[in-house]
């Protein structure tokens, strides 16, 4: 449904885009991952038609965003960071208006507008001008204006960035309730936990180059398996412990004598607790908390790009 | 509908948002009533018994008369430069981003714009005529004379909102811009024949001051609305507008593609 080969996109010196490829399924939500600057509002950019890429080719819903932007237009559905809302009207106006300049009808633009307003609960707002709106009500009506022509496919720009828990609750529920009606999402993110929620593929990019891409389940395993996970009640077991979990781990455990805690590599669960108990008791280690443990996508992130994901500071608009 | 309909009910629809905001916030009117009506009231009771402008002040040779042409093109300038401040908001808050992922007619935006300032323009000269006339302004240059007047003040308004719309497509922020304006269009309207006649300046500011566009504008409208004959600027006024409309309506059109599309 998108599909991007070799996206090339520089900046003076800086190559936001070194290489991209990207393709979305039909239906599904593609995350795209990366940490500040990885070339992700770039990339959206391109697929939107905001921006034109130095070199190589994109299809959205089949149609060449270089060579046919306006069809493009008007397919999709754009919210996020930057495709902002108009402060000095009111959030129905904003919607209509955005409406009628997709070339809705007077009557179709109000009465498409109005079922947004409801669904998205800002009716009670409706009437009052934007600047008014929380953090929270302002995406909401943002996506509203995506949906005003019920796209095939909607690009979100990192459209949780900065609302509080609730407010990014309430948006991961629309945004599955979209995919679930059909519609192909793109969404960048810099939150990892936002990808593992909602995402049906990831895409990892760094230094505007995909570095990775699969399920999360599939990014995951391949940083590593399970890990067995231990912490005990006192520090001074840590040696036996480790002599025990060793033993029936693989390689080498890691050890955090501050917290108390130890973890290896597993092959397989069976019979693994039973034994380590078992042994564990017998070495007169307490244990405090046990179990296994998948690696996070911070893991995974930390792992193939060799920094944490949200090491630099939340995105002030920028994150080209 | 075809292209050119479509075209026109996106410009519409785009004037119809600017004319909200002007409504939701009138202080966006303020440089085109409360400041234009200072400058009638300062000129004329500060400066006006100072200045001798003779028969440049139409029968009365009162220096209201006077004024009035340079007040108006003055208004009339600043209101169209400032579209660019308007336009550089707008493309700074990210409202133009919300435009270009639409299947609008991009070039709306900036007719819409220009459009609406041409209509704040007429709004401006509407209001300084009335307060005009209570402090004294007699146009005496008859109906087809003053209607004249007004048509030449709105085109070089409207040619000078397409100088905004280019200059609004360069600058980072709209308060550059501001900043810009100030530093150029004040001077270019203090050196010229707008507020006093220019045979007591330098000869070399002079000669600036008598061929530069503002004061061909001012003349002709002095002229037209006084019913006198003493510039014979119409034609080199109208083209000053046509010309300036004739490089910077592609120019900017062309910039602020450039400018969106990086």
């Amino acid at each position: 449904m998108i599909e991007a080969v070799g996206l090339h996109k520089s900046f003076g010196k800086t190559h936001a885009l070194d290489g991209l490829d990207l393709d979305a399924r039909e239906g599904a939500i593609l995350c795209v991952l990366g940490p500040n600057g990885a070339g992700k509002t770039t990339a959206v950019r391109i697929l939107t038609t905001l921006t034109m890429p130095d070199a190589g080719t994109a299809t959205v819903a089949g149609i060449d965003v270089v060579r046919h932007p306006a069809e493009v237009r008007a397919r999709v559905g754009v919210a996020g960071q930057y495709a902002a809302l108009d402060e000095l009207l009111t959030g129905r106006e904003n919607l209509e208006m955005v409406g009628r300049l997709y070339r809705l009808s007077g009557s179709d633009a109000r009465a498409r507008a109005k079922a947004l307003l409801d669904r998205f609960e800002v009716t009670d707002a409706a009437d009052r001008i934007v600047k008014t709106y929380s953090g929270g009500m302002r995406r909401r009506l943002d996506l509203g204006a995506a949906l005003m022509v019920e796209p095939e496919v909607i690009f979100l720009d990192e459209p949780t960035t900065g609302l509080d828990p609730k407010g990014r609750l309430s948006m991961w529920d629309l945004i599955e309730e979209l995919a679930r009606g059909g519609t192909t999402v793109l969404m960048t993110t810099q939150y990892l936990e936002e990808a593992d929620r909602l995402a049906d593929d990831i895409l990892l990019i760094d230094h505007g180059r995909a570095i990775a891409r699969g399920t999360a389940d599939e990014l995951k395993r391949q940083v590593g398996g399970e890990r067995l996970e231990i912490t005990i009640s006192d520090a001074s077991g840590i040696d036996a412990a480790r002599r025990v979990v060793e033993a029936l781990g693989e390689g080498p455990a890691r050890v955090d004598a501050e917290d108390r805690k130890l973890s290896v590599a597993v092959a397989s669960h069976d019979g693994v607790l039973t034994r380590v108990i078992r042994e564990l008791d017998a070495a007169h280690v307490q244990v405090d908390d046990i179990g296994f443990r998948r690696p996070t996508l911070d893991e995974v992130f930390l792992t193939l790009t060799g920094r944490p994901a949200e090491e630099t500071a939340p995105s002030e608009g920028g994150g080209a | 509908m075809s292209g050119f309909g479509w075209w026109l009910r996106d410009t519409w629809e785009m004037m119809k948002r600017n004319l909200i905001h002007i409504k939701r916030t009138p202080e966006l009117l303020l440089d085109v009533t409360l400041s234009p009506i200072m400058f009638v009231l300062l000129f004329v009771y500060v400066f006006g018994g100072a200045i001798d402008v003779g028969s440049e002040g139409g029968e009365d040779a009162s220096y209201i008369n006077f004024l009035m042409a340079g007040i108006f093109v003055q208004t009339v300038a600043f209101a169209g430069v400032y579209t660019g401040v308007l336009l550089a908001n707008d493309l700074q808050k990210g409202m133009i981003d919300r435009f270009r992922s639409l299947p609008m007619s991009q070039s709306s935006v900036l007719t819409g714009r220009t459009l609406t300032d041409l209509l704040r323009a007429m709004l401006a000269i509407a209001i300084m005529w009335v307060v005009g006339m209570l402090v004294g302004f007699r146009p005496e240059g008859g109906i087809a004379g003053n209607i004249t007047a007004v048509g030449l003040m709105l085109l070089f308004g409207f040619a000078l909102s397409w100088v905004g719309v280019a200059m609004g497509a360069l600058v980072r922020t709209p308060e550059a811009l501001q900043g810009i304006m100030f530093a150029v269009v004040f001077p270019l309207t203090f050196v010229s024949s707008a507020f006093v006649p220019t045979d007591t300046m330098p000869d070399w500011m002079r000669l600036f001051a008598e061929n530069q566009p503002m004061t061909h504008v001012v003349n002709a409208v002095r002229d037209l609305t006084l019913g006198t004959d003493l510039y014979a600027a119409e034609l080199p006024s109208t083209l000053w507008s046509l010309g300036f409309l004739l490089i910077f309506f592609p120019l900017g059109l062309w910039l602020y593609k450039r400018r969106t599309t990086q």
